[in-house]
């Protein structure tokens, strides 16, 4: 076991892990942070993208001791600091940019990542972002228009209104 | 002007808040005390004969708490098959047992032999990764043709053969079809593969098993579309425990399609488990042990013949098919190629005479039951596939020739044994025309070819059987169960309102669609009602969610419900207002005696039911609860007509989707955004079948496409924006909504659209090739080309 410790949407935390614990397993057993999502077994589907200084990453692909001393952002730290929902998060609802909910997470974390670098994403950009994370149920259609919504961009013109 | 609550208004949903932060409640998130973890020691072959299992190192690896084989299960009952199909000469289909642990045999890649139960999850695997096996492998039967030959190895030793049935449908008809079939003034024959599907819900299957032995409960936290389904086969037909002491519980359920409908040995496992250890037991299924466990969907080999006369007009179809159950016959398999198949091959089309044979055969394969649409996909391909082909063989316009064949008479009663009550086909091609701006395609066709690309044109059009079902009628077909659906409604004492479901909502949002019918039919406001689901010992009874049904059946006992509440208020609110109880009106959650001031609103009303100080106690009893079972007078039958533009780039066969439209006719719609939101995925997993999608075995029975690495799924840059409508509205005329479902249209309505706009476009380079099947990789269709 090796004593880690990071900061998890700002908050300092400790842990004792094996060599081979995930970073995944690390926010989901040890912390209790269960929004981040587990999809599948070879780093393909993105329901555990999380942020690490920064950085979106998989947290499926990571130790948790490749962590220690980071900054790690998950879904649980992404609304505003009043409690409601994120930008981002709100056009989600708005635009129906989820259904089951398991992928949306990585969803969230994937295309808040995006607009960090990329504040007004064309279509394709963002399809093209969104290549690491698989959604079963929407098709799509509607977290782009989501993505772009929350981007400032009009969404109205889209088709299937 | 679009609604902003009730029946009509697309309410943004409720639950979305909770999975927008990480706060979801999914199976796996379920975590009890003192919980153990099990690995399921799987098969790596395909076919073999179990000579032995040493467990004697593994036993001593740390953290082991027990080691579980075939033989801790003898004695106790097997997964049960929910359908019989009797096949054409009147026998019933041959049916093996289908053990929770491997006995004596494995019988597919995954099949399970043996469950290691840890104090961690790695300790189990570890030690699972111990366990000797001596297994002598037996030649694999993985081809559906090849294992019906004389001489095949035999899936189950104790079967005559690895023919589950030969089912004929509707046999009285064969010879009138074959008459017609050589009388006809022109036949098309197409032969076509239905390609096997994994459904892949996002979260891959979780059970956990916990045990009471205060009061002999059991409970089983699962992945499930139909808790009370589970209830009933695991614990009636598998492991012996009475429904009063096993609560099964399905909270926020990641996703189904049709493969979290099915009851799973690891659930019989992990419930089993906890009562012999008398602790929880906790199995999360990785995505790779997904692939070669959940139930697989499609798997047909179908050939279909379409006959037309002189002017036309479709005279005959008889098709030939040959369906894969797998090793073992999942809950719903048989009537997958059958009653939910051959029931649909009238398609929307006035074909007199129609004959379907199925042959489903066993195979080395992971078992294969209902993925989205569920027998009507593999009806619906085939049927729109040989029109196409027609269309091409006669040089007619394949819309007009659709056109010329429709039903327009309702309600319509099928070759095909159903009746479909209402449709307008001609209204939902014309709308499909409208919003696919079809007269602009030679434009966009040219604009392609000057980019050197083959631009094609697909259309198609499906109806689907919804609202499963009769159960009457389902019983005579087969069904060992009812398909009705229940609901409670129960009224707070503030007039605030839970409403226990029978339905289970796995991202088709329930918890806001539900609460606006009720907020119509009282007029109170959505916040104050709220829908309890997923978990038997909260809910009255409940067949669950497949099969478009939730609103039309479980929906319908809620009305039912409802109205029963509303006529007990109005007795009461008749008491409060000393007036006849005929006189009493509902409106905006108040009620009122006709023709006067005098009201009381809705609060007023539940807060007497339940503190009954002023209440006609002689003719009513106090509180305000009500039930509902309903039980559907027949199917429902959405409709619509699909469009699909591809580009077809002649150098490499690779195909894009340019341009996507769908009309639909869904009935009355509670919600907009949400229907359109169903079409949306159902569209993309069509493409996905249509283009990128093949669970692959090689001919030792090896799973070859096991993970997202080898199975493509859809992702957000291989599909398009699409253009969806469902303005054309023929209401269902025997449900109280007036709904048919929407759930898997775009999945049955899609993949031909998709196919006949890829055998359009490469026409369209003077390459004439009459099919490819699916998925269409650049490969086969560059392929094809070239021939």
């Amino acid at each position: 076991m090796t004593k880690i410790s990071m900061t998890v949407n700002g908050r300092q935390v400790t842990g004792d892990v094996e060599g081979r614990t995930l970073l995944v397993d690390f926010l989901r057993e040890n912390l209790r942070l269960t929004g981040t999502h587990v999809g599948c077994d070879t780093s393909q589907c993105g329901a555990c993208t999380v942020h690490v200084n920064g950085l979106q990453v998989k947290s499926c692909t990571m130790f948790a001791v490749e962590a220690d001393g980071a900054e790690v952002g998950t879904v649980e730290g992404q609304q505003n600091a009043d409690g409601s929902l994120s930008t981002l998060q709100a056009a989600f609802q708005e635009h129906h940019g989820l259904q089951c909910g398991f992928c949306t997470p990585g969803m969230i974390m994937a295309a808040s990542s995006l607009l960090k670098v990329n504040p007004k994403p064309t279509e394709a950009e963002i399809r093209h972002h969104l290549e690491g994370n698989i959604c079963r149920c929407t098709g799509y259609h509607n977290i782009v228009k989501a993505i772009m919504a929350a981007s400032g961009q009009d969404v109205s013109k889209i088709a299937a209104e | 002007m679009p609604k902003d609550s009730g029946i009509g208004a697309s309410s943004k949903r409720r639950e979305d808040v909770r999975f927008l932060t990480g706060k979801g409640q999914y199976t796996d998130d379920v975590n009890v005390y003192g919980q153990t973890y099990v690995h399921f020691l799987r098969s790596d072959v395909a076919h073999a004969k179990i000579n032995g299992i040493d467990t004697s190192v593994a036993e001593t690896m740390p953290g082991v708490v027990r080691i579980f084989t075939g033989k801790d299960f003898e004695g106790i009952g097997g997964l049960p098959c929910g359908w019989q199909v009797t096949d054409r000469h009147g026998q019933p289909m041959q049916e093996p047992g289908h053990p929770v642990l491997a006995q004596g045999k494995v019988r597919h890649v995954g099949d399970p032999i043996a469950a290691v139960v840890a104090e961690t999850r790695e300790q189990a695997r570890d030690a699972a990764e111990a366990i000797g096996l001596d297994l002598t492998e037996l030649p694999a039967v993985v081809n559906m043709k090849e294992a019906l030959k004389d001489g095949a190895p035999k899936v189950h030793d104790d079967l005559s053969s690895n023919l589950c049935y030969d089912w004929g449908f509707v046999e009285d008809n064969k010879a009138a079809v074959d008459e017609a079939i050589k009388n006809a003034a022109h036949v098309t024959t197409l032969e076509l593969v239905n390609n096997r599907l994994v459904a892949n819900p996002m979260e891959p299957r979780v059970a956990v098993g916990d045990y009471n032995a205060a009061n002999d409960e059991s409970t089983l936290y699962t992945t499930s579309q139909n808790p009370h389904v589970i209830r009933l086969l695991m614990g009636a037909f598998v492991l012996g425990i009475p429904e009063h002491k096993l609560r099964v519980v399905a909270p926020d359920v990641g996703g189904g399609f049709g493969t979290k409908i099915f009851h799973y040995a690891e659930e019989a496992f992990v419930t089993f488990a906890a009562r012999q250890i008398k602790r929880p037991v906790k199995w999360t299924s990785t995505r790779s042990e997904a692939f070669m466990s959940d139930a697989h969907g499609r798997d047909h080999v179908t050939k279909i013949e379409l006959a037309l006369d002189k002017d036309n007009n479709f005279t005959a179809v008889r098709t030939e098919t040959y369906a894969n159950m797998g090793a073992y016959l999942s809950t719903f398999a048989p009537s997958v190629p059958t009653w939910l198949h051959g029931t649909l091959m009238a398609g929307n089309y006035k074909t007199p005479l129609i004959y379907v044979n199925v042959k489903a055969v066993f195979t080395n394969t992971v078992p294969v039951d209902a993925y989205r649409g569920a027998g009507r996909p593999e009806a619906t391909f085939q049927l729109e596939r040989v029109i196409d082909k027609a269309a091409r063989e006669l040089g007619v316009d394949p819309i007009k020739l659709r056109r010329q064949n429709f039903i327009t008479q309702f309600p319509y009663a099928t070759p095909v044994a159903v009746e479909y009550d209402t449709g307008d086909y001609t209204a939902t091609m014309d709308k499909l025309e409208e919003i696919m701006d079809l007269s602009g395609f030679a434009a966009r066709r040219k604009a392609s070819e000057a980019k050197g690309k083959w631009r094609g044109l697909g259309v198609n059009c499906y109806i689907e059987a919804c609202g499963i079902a009769p159960s009457n009628l389902v019983g005579q077909l087969g069904a060992r169960a009812g398909l009705y659906d229940a609901a409670t409604v129960r009224v707070n004492a503030t007039g605030s309102i839970s409403v226990m479901v029978g339905a289970h909502s796995h991202g088709q949002g329930h918890e806001t669609t539900f609460p606006q019918v009720i907020a119509e039919m009282i007029g109170i406001d959505e916040s104050q009602i709220d829908i309890v689901h997923g978990d038997s010992s909260k809910i009255p009874f409940g067949m669950g969610t497949y099969g478009s049904r939730s609103l039309a059946v479980c929906g319908s006992a809620m009305v039912r419900a409802t109205e029963k509440v509303i006529r007990k208020a109005k007795k009461i609110a008749a008491h409060l207002l000393e007036a006849s109880e005929a006189d009493i009106e509902l409106k905006n959650g108040k009620f009122s005696v006709a023709g006067t001031d005098k009201s009381v609103d809705w609060a007023g009303v539940t807060l007497a039911a339940y503190v009954p100080h002023n209440y006609p106690l002689e003719e009513i009893e106090p509180g305000l609860e009500e039930t509902a079972f309903y039980d559907p007078a027949n199917f429902t039958y959405p409709s619509g007509a699909y469009a699909c533009e591809v580009e077809v780039d002649p150098e490499t066969g690779k195909v894009t989707i340019e341009k996507f439209a769908a009309a639909d006719d869904f009935g009355n719609v509670v919600n907009p955004m949400i229907v359109e939101g169903q079409v949306h995925g159902g569209i993309a997993q069509g493409i996905g079948q249509a283009l990128l999608e093949a669970a692959v075995y090689d001919e030792n029975g090896q799973l070859q496409s096991a993970s997202y690495m080898d199975y493509a799924m859809p992702r957000a840059d291989d599909l398009p924006f699409y253009i969806v409508d469902h303005s054309s509205c023929t209401p269902c005329t025997h449900n109280p909504l007036g709904v048919k479902g929407c759930g898997e249209a775009g999945a049955i309505g899609s993949p031909p659209a998709v196919v006949n706009a890829v055998i359009d476009a490469l026409a369209s380079g003077g390459k004439n090739v009459g099919h490819i099947d699916m998925p269409l990789t650049p490969h086969r269709v560059w392929k094809a080309m070239n021939q």
